[in-house]
């Protein structure tokens, strides 16, 4: 069988001599010479990649996995396999690939199962530096159901134990399954105590791995917070390794931990431990003293901590000038870096994208309440100058987070008249909109929708630049974010617009279109689609004009959305666009000669809530408007129907509103 | 004080209870700035610890022990702006400074200006304000609560942070390392405001508008800003400079250097075993016979176990000229053996009959060459202040030095002593080190007669007593049976030994033997008067060791720290450094002068204003 393994291709020929002789000695049929040609072979490949490869193209893994396996190798030779294997894993993904092939994580999971502790840690050794390549599968980790807990109970046995088994969890822990497995099997009471290990190591990994844990999940989260480690809180715990004398992997590592489980609601935003560790650490690691990856993290951390919190936010703006730090973060690679030194260069080229996305995510986070906020990050160097080419970049990343960011500054009106119109910030947003992935197109629509506010100066030019057929077509997407964007915008471009601008949303969104999103399983659907029909149906030319073509469509829906299972916001929006229909001259009769809605007024009349009873009065208030042709008619039909008897008790209402308008459109009957 | 009026009683205690408050007060301001500012000297550079009463415009007023300041002006225009800086600049040696200001009300504009300025600012506006036109006095730097901006030596400011207002507690941290400044805001820092300060700025706070009102916090009470945890960064920061301070290509030389340190430490204290292996072991060469190295040992012993006689007479056999010629020497010596009679541990009194307590018999380890933590102001003094300083006592080495060969009798093999190299480190327990009684008697008997006096011939007779006694066990009195006399007693029994201290022991023998000596102590004072000339040093030592008889419990007078056996520590290594002037070596050795050297430098670092010596303190690298 080893004249067959020579055969094996690309090994060049002086290496293979030498090579072919260390994998030849183990198949000696004595067994001490096996051991020592192991040893020999484990000196040899340490730090020499080329030999790594070319041994395992002569096929020694899979005999060294042999040798591991036998339970007639002595415990030694098996030890030393393991440790060979562990270096050749050191080498390229490539070997990692091949080990991977040759099933070397069930052999190494299986000599976990060995009582010599020597050993264990040999296995666990190879095991970490195979599981934290990104080449390998996490999932091979979680196959075998027995791995997880004996992994477990291997924890107590030494410091390397721990060292690697943490490492090996805090890579494979990857999806909210696993975290949930590994939390189901006592993580964290097995991994606390290693916070206060006398090995750094051991601590940093433990850390690392209560990271992984606390992302997004809840349960690990609820559960953290009422941990002690010898006695102690462990968020007392993580803060203690946030102090600022401990190194910065700690510092931030303890920081994400902090930050993961304030997100997940089990720390208060507002306790101290948040706003006086965690964020200023966070804020620290952005500035100019660190590493550009921590940079990076940190940015990125701080953005997801104080998302939801305006006042986390705000302290954040005013912390070490961080608005004004985070310019730095465009300016790499630097010009100084391009010329004296070409590792630098390559080091900042590689890291220049993570920076500018990260930068992105935190202006956005910074500003997407607080007016004053955004004030400041407009007003910093450059900054819509930046933004637009972000829009534009290469990289995935760094787009989605510009337009993140330049949606969150388009929360400000002033910033819509100023700033974005001055930077006609809509030409690349509109470019981005024609074929991008969905998350970006989410983004990029939700801050189309603002630039079309009506006093945004933006919307005109977007107008014209065809938006609207983009705009329909968002809205037969199978995404539900993107088919509020789409409507929405189309809302907020119909609100108060030209005939002109009307008759073309209507015609190029098709009737049957509408009424699609009228029955859409998402209310904020139906909600912004009620919007736009509010908005097409307003001034009286537009109304008759819009009734006299798609009325009968009109009524269906309305009558549709009133008879079905509705929230009150959807009713309300609806009664208020039968008002509107009311206020026409011609469309008014679709109402009147429609007895089975006038008793559906009359019932929203004397609902319990007083928003609907409004809006149904008001819609009988414009029914019987005096001024109109045919209003005395109107109110002969609507006395007989007893709305008068309505109107009257309406007028004893509690609700100022309410009883104002009742007695308005009881006037209507006096005059 | 005040309160002697009947009616006064309730007004009194209140006073009362205010003093004691403000005493916890002053104790917890004292504590905390001690613990944040270790480095500094505050006899030379006392720390800020209130408004100065004197150094403030009048429209400005203070209150609650001059730590709040309202602004009693009429405040109309930016001219009635009005400035008060603190009692003290900051001194440079706490490496980071911070105060905390708190607004406890706006007043009517609310233009607070909060920060820093040199002596001979102009008190009459904020820390640089605004308020006026150009040419404002230079070296004033503030935060101003009206509009968030910081004004730097100009009238002009700057964007810098948020505004500030009622309520809100504003702090600001001058960084004496790299001459930055930042301000807080309600426990938030809010970056760098200021670079390139100069040195010896004061806390300032400058008012402006009728109503302001500000309380300042010194270290009073707990600040709102973590700075402690800013500190440790710093503290961090530098350490790691000096870890990695590079030596480069001279790697080599660094190590023998090390080396050659640490080999003439170990001879310089007499180590002669541990030094010898270190030598061998290193391949160096040791500059002294190791027959005087042990000499100088015995020497020792014999001084920090209080056996002050027996020292006397060894030095004077071994060493024959070196007494002589240092008469101030000898006369340091003598009183020591006064203060030792008193304290029962000389050997003349031991004999008798005295038992000596143990605690003063014990001495805690061997010679400490640096500060240790539990006795740092006396023990580490003679060392760490350096070059020139005569140890303590203020005897002077007139460097004269002895020619003569001196005719060692060298130490039996196997009686040479050797120190566990941790015993370097202090304080430990000391292996034993048998004094071989053999040795010491032949070169008792060999005493010169020229030197023979009432003294002498005391010590001689002694010397036997103390043979005698040890084989019965008298040092302990715990029916301890040993061979030899052990100077190397367990600390175990102090405590309970403290409450049994008699005058020289208890004997009434010793007593009277001990007043001889003083008189005799009086008469060789008076004899070298006449012959050197006055000398005010030695009056005072001798009025002092004297002073011990005028108490009824010597050991619990204002004089009975002279009992304490730390005392014994300058005398022996003043005595050891005059020996070893006479064989031309240095009378410091290498080490404890670089040590001294380095606390010297750090001295003056914080006398010209680099703050990087807060955190370089030269303890921390002695463990």
């Amino acid at each position: 069988s080893v004249k067959k393994l020579l055969k094996a291709p690309a090994v060049e020929p002086e290496v293979t001599a030498t090579s072919r002789h260390y994998v030849d000695r183990l198949f000696d049929p004595d067994p001490q010479k096996v051991l020592q040609g192991v040893i020999d072979m484990k000196n040899a490949v340490i730090g020499n990649n080329k030999q790594k490869a070319n041994l395992i193209v002569l096929g020694a893994v899979p005999r060294l996995l042999y040798l591991l396996q036998q339970s007639s190798s002595s415990m030694e030779l098996r030890t030393e396999c393991a440790v060979v294997l562990g270096s050749l894993a050191m080498g390229t993904e490539n070997n990692i690939k091949s080990l991977v092939d040759c099933h070397i994580i069930p052999a190494l999971l299986q000599g976990l199962l060995s009582s010599d502790l020597i050993f264990i840690e040999a296995c666990l050794r190879c095991l970490r530096t195979v599981f934290i390549s990104p080449v390998t599968p996490v999932q091979l980790l979680y196959t075998d159901p027995t791995v997880i807990p004996h992994l477990m109970s291997l924890l107590s046995n030494s410091l390397r134990t721990q060292e690697y088994i943490t490492q090996i969890f805090s890579h494979c822990c990857k999806t909210p399954e696993h975290q949930t497995i590994l939390f189901n099997h006592g993580a964290i009471q097995n991994i606390a105590p290693l916070l206060i290990s006398p090995s750094y190591k051991v601590r940093m990994q433990a850390l690392k791995c209560f990271s992984v844990l606390a992302y997004e999940n809840t349960q690990v989260s609820m559960t953290l917070v009422n941990v002690l480690v010898d006695g102690e809180l462990l968020t007392q715990v993580f803060v203690k390794m946030m102090q600022r004398d401990q190194p910065i992997e700690m510092q931030l590592t303890a920081a994400k931990c902090l930050t993961y489980m304030c997100r997940a609601s089990a720390i208060r935003t507002d306790d101290s431990c948040i706003v006086l560790k965690t964020l200023p650490c966070l804020v620290r690691m952005c500035s100019k003293e660190h590493l550009l990856e921590e940079r990076v993290e940190g940015a990125e951390t701080l953005a997801y901590l104080m998302e939801p919190d305006v006042e986390l936010q705000r302290i954040a703006s005013t912390t070490d000038h961080l608005v004004a730090m985070l310019a730095d973060y465009f300016k790499y690679p630097s010009s100084v870096s391009a010329i004296t030194d070409i590792k630098r260069l390559d080091h900042d080229l590689k890291h220049a994208h993570e920076l500018r996305q990260a930068a992105f995510k935190l202006y956005a986070s910074l500003g997407s309440n607080d007016e004053d906020i955004r004030k400041k990050i407009t007003e910093t160097e450059n900054m819509m100058d930046r933004i637009v080419s972000g829009l534009s970049e290469s990289s995935i990343k760094v787009r989605l987070a510009a337009v993140r960011c330049l949606h969150s500054l388009s929360r400000s009106v002033q910033q819509l008249r100023t700033s974005f119109h001055d930077h006609a910030v809509w030409k690349p947003l509109m470019k981005l909109l024609q074929n991008a992935p969905d998350e970006v197109l989410v983004m990029a629509s939700s801050t189309l929708c603002n630039l079309l506010l009506e006093f945004s100066p933006s919307k005109e030019p977007i107008l014209e630049s065809g938006v609207i057929e983009l705009l329909c077509s968002l809205t037969q997407s199978d995404s539900p974010a993107l088919r509020v964007n789409g409507i929405w915008a189309l809302m907020n471009m119909a609100f108060q617009a030209d005939q002109k601008v009307k008759v073309e949303i209507v015609r190029c969104l098709g009737t049957e279109q509408l009424f699609r999103l009228l029955s859409d399983p998402d209310t904020n659907v139906l909600m912004k689609t009620l919007g736009l029909l509010r908005n097409l149906l307003s001034t009286r030319p537009h109304i008759d004009q819009i009734m006299s073509s798609h009325g009968k469509q009109i009524m269906q829906a309305v009558t549709l959305i009133l008879e079905a299972e509705h929230s009150i916001e959807v009713k309300e929006q609806t009664l208020c666009i039968l008002a509107n229909i009311a206020d026409g001259n011609t469309a008014k009769d679709l109402i009147m000669t429609n007895d089975d809605m006038l008793q559906k007024i009359k019932y929203y009349m004397g609902h319990s809530n007083v928003k609907l009873q409004l809006a149904a009065t008001f819609c009988v208030s414009n029914l019987i408007w005096n001024e109109e042709d045919g209003s005395q008619e109107r109110q002969d039909k609507l006395r007989e129907m007893g709305f008068v008897d309505i109107l009257h008790k309406l007028t004893q209402s509690s609700d100022p509103n309410l009883s104002d308008r009742a007695k308005t459109a009881l006037q209507q009957y006096l005059a | 004080m005040s309160g002697q009026s009947s009616g006064g009683g309730f007004l009194m205690s209140v006073v009362v209870h205010g003093d004691s408050a403000l005493n916890e007060q002053e104790k917890e301001l004292n504590q905390r700035l001690r613990r944040l500012y270790p480095a500094v000297n505050e006899n030379e550079t006392p720390l800020p610890r209130s408004w100065s009463p004197k150094d403030k415009f009048s429209y400005i007023g203070l209150s609650q022990n001059n730590l709040r300041v309202h602004y009693k002006g009429h405040g109309k225009t930016p001219k009635d702006a009005a400035s008060v800086r603190a009692t003290h600049p900051i001194p440079a040696a706490c490496g980071v400074y911070y105060f905390e200001v708190k607004i406890i009300s706006k007043g009517r504009d609310g233009y607070m200006g909060i920060g820093l300025s040199a002596q001979g600012v102009n008190m009459n506006r904020l820390p640089d304000i605004t308020f006026a036109k150009a040419g404002w006095d230079k070296h004033s730097y503030g935060y101003h609560g009206d509009d968030g901006h910081s004004f730097c030596s100009s009238g002009t400011g700057q964007p810098y942070g948020p505004t500030f207002t009622t309520g809100d507690v504003i702090g600001c941290c001058v960084n004496l390392i790299n001459n930055t400044c930042f301000y807080t805001k309600n426990g938030h820092s809010l970056g760098i405001a200021f670079t390139d300060l100069p040195p010896n700025l004061y806390p300032t706070v400058g008012l402006q508008t009728p109503g302001e009102v500000v309380d300042a916090n010194f270290g009073q009470h707990p600040f709102v800003f973590d700075i402690e945890d800013y500190m440790r960064e710093w503290r961090t920061k530098i350490q790691a400079q000096i870890d990695r301070f590079p030596i480069g290509e001279r790697e080599g030389e660094w190590q023998s250097m090390i080396q050659k340190m640490v080999a003439s430490y170990l001879v310089h204290h007499s180590y002669c075993a541990t030094a010898e292996a270190f030598a061998k072991s290193t391949d160096q060469a040791v500059h002294e016979e190791l027959a005087s190295i042990k000499n100088r040992q015995k020497i020792q012993k014999l001084v920090l176990s209080g056996r002050m006689g027996e020292a006397i007479e060894t030095t004077q056999q071994l060493y024959p000229n070196l007494l002589e010629r240092n008469p101030d020497l000898l006369f340091m010596l003598k009183v020591r053996q006064f203060i030792e009679m008193v304290n029962g541990t000389d050997s003349e009194v031991r004999c008798l009959g005295g038992r000596s307590p143990k605690s003063q018999d014990s001495y805690p380890g061997s010679p400490r060459p640096f500060s240790s933590p539990s006795h740092k102001a006396s023990s580490s003094q003679p060392y760490l202040t350096g070059f020139d300083s005569n140890c303590c006592n203020g005897v002077t080495s007139n460097k004269s030095h002895s020619s003569s060969p001196h005719s060692h009798k060298p130490c039996p093999p196997g009686s040479g002593s050797t120190l566990p190299a941790s015993d370097i480190s202090l304080n430990g327990s000391r292996s034993q080190q048998p004094i071989t009684r053999g040795s010491s008697t032949a070169v008792m008997s060999k005493l010169p007669a020229s030197q023979s006096n009432d003294v002498d011939m005391e010590v001689d007779h002694f010397t036997n007593g103390v043979t005698e006694s040890s084989s019965n066990g008298f040092l302990n009195g715990t029916s301890k049976h040993t061979t030899e006399p052990d100077d190397c007693d367990a600390d175990m029994e102090v405590e309970s030994a403290q409450s049994k201290r008699q005058l020289c022991g208890g004997s009434q023998a010793a007593i009277e033997r001990m007043i001889h000596f003083g008189r005799e102590l009086q008469s060789m004072s008076e004899h070298l008067r006449r012959e050197c000339g006055k000398n005010s040093a030695n009056k005072k030592m001798l009025k002092d060791a004297f002073s011990l008889l005028a108490y009824s419990d010597p050991w619990n007078s204002p004089v009975g720290y002279q009992l304490d056996a730390i005392q014994r520590e300058p005398v022996c290594s003043t005595l050891n450094s005059a020996i070893l002037e006479t064989h031309n070596l240095p009378k410091q050795p290498p080490l404890a002068q670089a040590v001294g050297q380095a606390a010297q430098c750090l001295a003056m670092m914080a006398r010209t204003g680099s703050g990087s010596c807060a955190f370089a303190s030269v303890d921390d690298y002695l463990h």
